[in-house]
């Protein structure tokens, strides 16, 4: 057999296919790895860690299972990124802020160790904006990750260096966490495959809170084949999250068929109006058009609380993670002030130097809203309108079986772009938010490049629990699609 | 809803435990302001009647066994700790009494 791409270009399924071949190790494709995280993350800075020693010592451990003749699980070898929110007990887990500048912990999240029993070999912790607030990865304390498509432009947020680094082939597989879009957008905004399973599908253990009620980990992937992959290993009842389903998990690679016939799409009224960029609706259309030429039936639906999403979202996250926010007091773990003074003192100087000014603003708002006087007029009306919200897309998913939708209204942006104004901000989430809201799942893959060269998101929403009808569907598009994206060229001409 | 004062600014920083400068006092004033005020257009839905969702997930309790498993044990839980005497947590003095 021999290897028709290059080792760092390789799918998470090809690589299964050619350990078992024998024709590479695991421990020649880590190296491969971190050869390419060394040349291109100074550029692209997707990585605030990375944990060499630790992927090659896992790398080493497949190779001798596969020796042995044993198998060596369903991710063995694949080389793989995690969002600094997930706890870890390898290297720090800091969710890129100050205030948990350091912290080791004491546990590894459950999605970090059902990777590691199938085999993953970690590369290290991706770049995020802190404690996963916001849209574009310029709040990270640490470092503003770039558009592999473009070093100008943002990779999107709050998964920014999630999506970069498989963007970029500096990972086969990441994971990230999305509360209002922060997986499908950045995966929109780089060119890749990212997936918000349904609230319930996957343990939040060990991930750090930000807004409990609507926080779920997902992948990203290069393909929709791996996805699938991924999702058998993440997704499943967890006796640590009392929130994760009890329901069974399917075997999604089963979801990859190339077959619509019986699929009925939604466009909903509300998404394709004049606030859509042009270009951004010619490339949905295109997709839309592959798909109902394979036999897919199209249909408007409506979705008419769509206008209200993002007030809704923005009270509903900064209650939630205000109060979750307010465990970090510089008592147990973390940053603590210098500046001297009574308790009282000792809690705000920490608040006050260790979180940025998104996060602060978050708090601010957040214990506004839930604050005396305030609490049924914003927080409690917030929860009213979601119903309302999660009510239009049970309705909706009774007259299709997918959405098909724009990720971002968008492609990428330029750095500094949107920072002066929060809330211009927020805005940019209005395609994903009612996902979050409405507990459903979403996924975003790439969809084509617009003229300055930059991917395009088709985002595809199903009903809760059903996301072997988004992988169909996914995979359908994806097989008959009839263009490759291509190879971001990361500051270079070509490569 | 009536506009956010920079008293209201100051009083919820008290209860967030954050001390903010008066330049991010004014700042903060602005964005709220603005942000608030687009919330508010939550108030042309007319939600009498509606149920609030409570559980971003439908589901009753969910238990366990109670059996004692194993948990945290003091060298982890303090192996972050900013100051700890190997026992405990130290934190400034909080009471003044003798």
């Amino acid at each position: 057999m021999t290897m028709p791409k290059k080792l760092n270009a390789l799918t998470a399924h090809e690589i299964r296919d050619a350990l078992r071949a024998g024709t590479v190790t695991a421990t020649e494709i880590a190296e491969a790895y971190f050869r390419r995280i060394a040349e291109v993350d100074p550029k692209v800075l997707a990585y605030v860690d990375v944990w060499r020693d630790y992927g090659l010592a896992q790398a080493a451990k497949v190779d001798e299972i596969v020796r042995r003749g044993d198998e060596p699980g369903p991710l063995a070898g694949v080389p793989i990124g995690l969002k600094d929110v997930l706890c870890t007990r390898q290297g720090y887990t800091t969710c890129c802020s100050k205030i948990l500048k350091g912290y080791r912990s004491p546990f590894d999240a459950t999605v970090v160790e059902r990777l590691e029993t199938a085999g993953s070999v970690f590369l290290g912790k991706l770049n995020m904006d802190e404690f996963a607030m916001g849209s574009s990865t310029e709040n990270s304390s640490v470092q503003v990750t770039r558009n592999p498509w473009n070093l100008k432009c943002v990779p999107g947020g709050s998964s920014g260096g999630s999506a970069a680094a498989v963007a970029a082939d500096e990972c086969v597989i990441s994971l990230g966490s999305d509360t209002g879009g922060s997986i499908r957008q950045p995966a929109a905004l780089c060119g890749c495959v990212g997936m918000k399973p349904t609230y319930g599908r996957v343990s939040r253990y060990g991930l750090v809170a930000f807004a409990s009620s609507l926080d779920q980990i997902g992948p990203f992937t290069k393909d929709v084949e791996d996805l699938a992959v991924a999702l058998n290993v993440i997704c499943g009842r967890d006796c640590h999250d009392s929130t994760s389903a009890g329901l069974p998990v399917p075997d999604f690679t089963k979801s990859l068929r190339q077959d619509v016939a019986d699929i009925t799409i939604g466009l909903p009224k509300e998404y394709y109006t004049d606030a859509l960029n042009a270009e951004m609706r010619e490339k949905i259309e295109g997709a839309v058009a592959v798909l109902q030429k394979l036999g897919a039936k199209v249909v408007e639906v409506s979705l008419p609380h769509t206008g209200y999403a993002i007030a809704c979202y923005y009270i509903i996250c900064t209650a939630e993670a205000s109060a979750n926010l307010a465990r970090f007091d510089g008592v147990r773990y973390g940053y603590r002030s210098p500046i001297s003074g009574d308790v009282h003192d000792m809690y705000s100087n920490t608040k006050t130097e260790g979180f940025g000014p998104e996060v602060k603003r978050r708090i601010m708002l957040g214990t506004y809203v839930l604050s005396s006087g305030y609490y049924d007029a914003y927080y409690l009306k917030a929860q009213k309108v979601r119903s309302l919200i999660r009510r239009d897309f049970l309705d909706a998913f009774e007259k299709c079986d997918v959405i098909l939708a724009p990720t971002s209204p968008t492609a990428a942006f330029e750095i500094g772009e949107k920072t002066a104004d929060p809330l211009e901000m927020y805005l940019s989430d209005i395609y994903t938010i009612s996902v979050n809201l409405a507990t459903i799942p979403g996924m975003s893959m790439p969809c084509g490049l617009t003229k300055r060269g930059l991917p395009a998101g088709l985002q595809i929403m199903s009903k809760p629990f059903n996301e072997e009808t988004m992988l169909r569907v996914a995979y359908t598009y994806e097989k008959n699609r009839g263009f490759e994206m291509g190879q971001p060229p990361i500051g270079a001409q070509a490569r | 809803m009536g506009k956010i004062t920079r008293e209201d600014v100051a009083y919820v920083a008290s209860l967030a435990q954050l001390s903010l400068t008066p330049d991010v006092q004014d700042r903060l004033l602005k964005e709220m302001g603005d942000i608030l005020q687009y919330m508010d257009k939550l108030n042309e839905l007319d939600t009498a009647g509606i149920e609030p969702t409570m559980h971003a997930l439908a589901m009753t309790n969910v238990f366990r066994d109670d059996v004692v498993g194993p948990s945290l044990d003091r060298e982890h839980a303090l192996m972050n700790a900013p100051k700890s005497d190997g026992e405990y947590f130290l934190v400034p003095k909080i009471l003044d009494t003798e």
